[in-house]
């Protein structure tokens, strides 16, 4: 089976019960995404698939054939930070940091629904001119990535400094 | 997870001819189907792929539209004639589950995905709907978010879609295929109540594939809503749903649609509150008889009952806002 990882191509083979997570960390070797619930509740496992998020744990890897899957180390490495990594560092996004490289990767896609003007259930309308996510907004978008530290506010801010407005100082905006 | 043959469709008729053969399942998203195999309560010998199958949304020429069974949750919801005709619809799917499970999830797979009832996944639990016969441990056991409607003493556990709720007041129909070709069941009755035989959830036959789901012209756009209560703010099964669209005329109530999430095995569509309030006035006062008579035949459980009366409340509100946003109008 052929699949495309990071920019690279890869030929495996095993079973079909195999996840797309385990995939990417038991064949791969790539174990930046984790395995927190296993059963889609706390994204951890989330990864990109043609720039699309998704829980990496609920997918059965033999359906993610030929397609880009980003991990968090297609995102950015060690001394080359993704720009919302350096923004989580900056703003204590996290505390044990299992949780973060799901959040960083559900993040980088948020940013790119909200370009394309993919609604949510607190804003149907994203596509006005000069647009920009208040917190709450953010806080539904990343609904599905839990944090057990409970670094939210860092994970906002982060967020908030990296894609939302670029006038935005944190603690400073208002609900729109 | 039990062995499995993975065969991905490359066509209709090859998915169908796959899915007819024993112990075969069509997979979608698999946002629930992989996860009942990993706790192996589900345990198909087939598994068909048929995301790749079904994938557009196309107008039918009366001026509805017809969605593939395919699509994506994320593109349904985002697709601008949905949200600008059938607006009651796109706000129910972004209600449910999380971003990153809308972009898997397949509109056939939402209408399929299985209940959320604790028991049904204990596999140290009795539950008939996991293994007929076993008996019920949710009856007597912790069942906050179980059934008030249509529950049987086989079975109180609730159906989880908020899309199907959507689906159901605007009175969409689901087209069905099997080998001997298509038919359409309405969404309203496509999900069955438990009774007896709590395993089977839906009136499709074995081999059955969903292919596409049809809204009729009336879409309700600006003079519906969906309202959801949950225990937390996202990310979470309704307590209570209520997809509800409303006419007023001549300070009259001309049409109305209302349809229960959470509360029931299925879909609940309110036929006996929708047949109070037609051609009567808007008011408070109607709306809540009018959700009294819906609810009179709800059964509380030990830890769900406050279903009962939150339901009437929400159905209320709910109303309230429609009919006040048509007089601003």
């Amino acid at each position: 089976m052929h699949f495309v990882v990071n920019g690279g191509e890869v030929d495996l083979t095993f079973d079909p019960r195999t996840s797309l997570l385990d995939m990417l960390r038991e064949q791969l070797h790539l174990f930046g995404a984790k395995k927190g619930c296993n059963q889609g509740a706390c994204g951890a496992c989330t990864v990109l698939v043609d720039g699309e998020r998704i829980n990496s744990c609920l997918a059965l890897a033999v359906q993610y054939q030929d397609r880009q899957i980003t991990t968090i180390e297609g995102l950015g490495s060690v001394g080359s930070l993704h720009p919302l990594q350096a923004a989580f560092v900056d703003h204590d996004g996290f505390q044990c940091g299992y949780c973060t490289p799901g959040q960083i990767c559900s993040a980088v896609a948020m940013a790119e629904e909200l370009k394309r003007g993919v609604p949510s259930f607190v804003s149907e309308d994203v596509s006005a001119e000069g647009f920009s996510p208040t917190d709450e907004e953010l806080r539904e978008r990343m609904s599905g990535n839990l944090c057990r530290c409970g670094a939210y506010n860092g994970i906002v801010d982060a967020i908030q400094e990296t894609f939302g407005a670029t006038e935005a100082e944190p603690g400073k905006r208002e609900a729109a | 997870m039990v062995p499995f043959i993975y065969e991905r469709a490359s066509d209709r008729r090859s998915a169908l001819s796959s899915g007819a053969r024993a112990g075969a399942k069509y997979l979608g998203g698999g946002t629930n189907l992989v996860d009942l195999m990993r706790e192996t309560i589900e345990r198909p010998d087939v598994l068909v792929d048929v995301t790749g199958l079904s994938c557009g949304i196309e107008e039918t020429g009366d001026g509805g539209l017809a969605i593939g069974a395919g699509v994506r949750n994320t593109v349904l919801a985002s697709d601008r004639r949905v949200r600008e005709r059938y607006p009651v619809l796109s706000q129910a799917i972004l209600a449910g589950a999380s971003a990153q499970i809308r972009n898997m999830a397949t509109v056939g797979g939402n209408l399929m995905q299985r209940t959320r009832c604790g028991y049904f996944y204990d596999d140290a639990a009795h539950c008939n709907k996991r293994e007929p016969g076993a008996g019920c441990d949710a009856m007597e056991g912790f069942n906050r978010n179980h059934a008030i409607l249509g529950a049987s003493s086989s079975c109180v556990a609730t159906y989880p879609s908020d899309m199907a709720v959507a689906l159901a007041a605007l009175d969409a129909v689901v087209t069905v295929e099997g080998q001997d070709g298509a038919r359409e069941v309405p969404l309203s009755t496509f999900h069955r109540l438990p009774g007896e035989t709590p395993q089977i959830e839906t009136v499709l036959q074995p081999g059955e594939l969903i292919t596409a789901v049809t809204l009729p012209p009336e879409g309700f756009a600006g003079r519906s809503t969906y309202r959801k209560v949950r225990d937390r703010a996202s990310y979470a099964f309704a307590l209570i749903s209520v997809a509800a669209a409303l006419d007023v005329e001549g300070g009259a109530v001309k049409d109305v649609r209302i349809a229960l999430g959470g509360v029931a095995h299925k879909p609940w569509r309110a036929n006996s509150a929708e047949a109070a309030l037609r051609n009567g006035p808007t008011t408070e006062a109607a709306f809540r008889a009018a959700a009294e008579v819906e609810l009179a035949a709800a059964h509380g459980l030990r830890d769900n009952a406050f279903k009962i009366e939150l339901a009437t409340r929400v159905i209320t509100d709910t109303l309230c806002k429609l009919a006040a946003l048509q007089e601003t109008v």
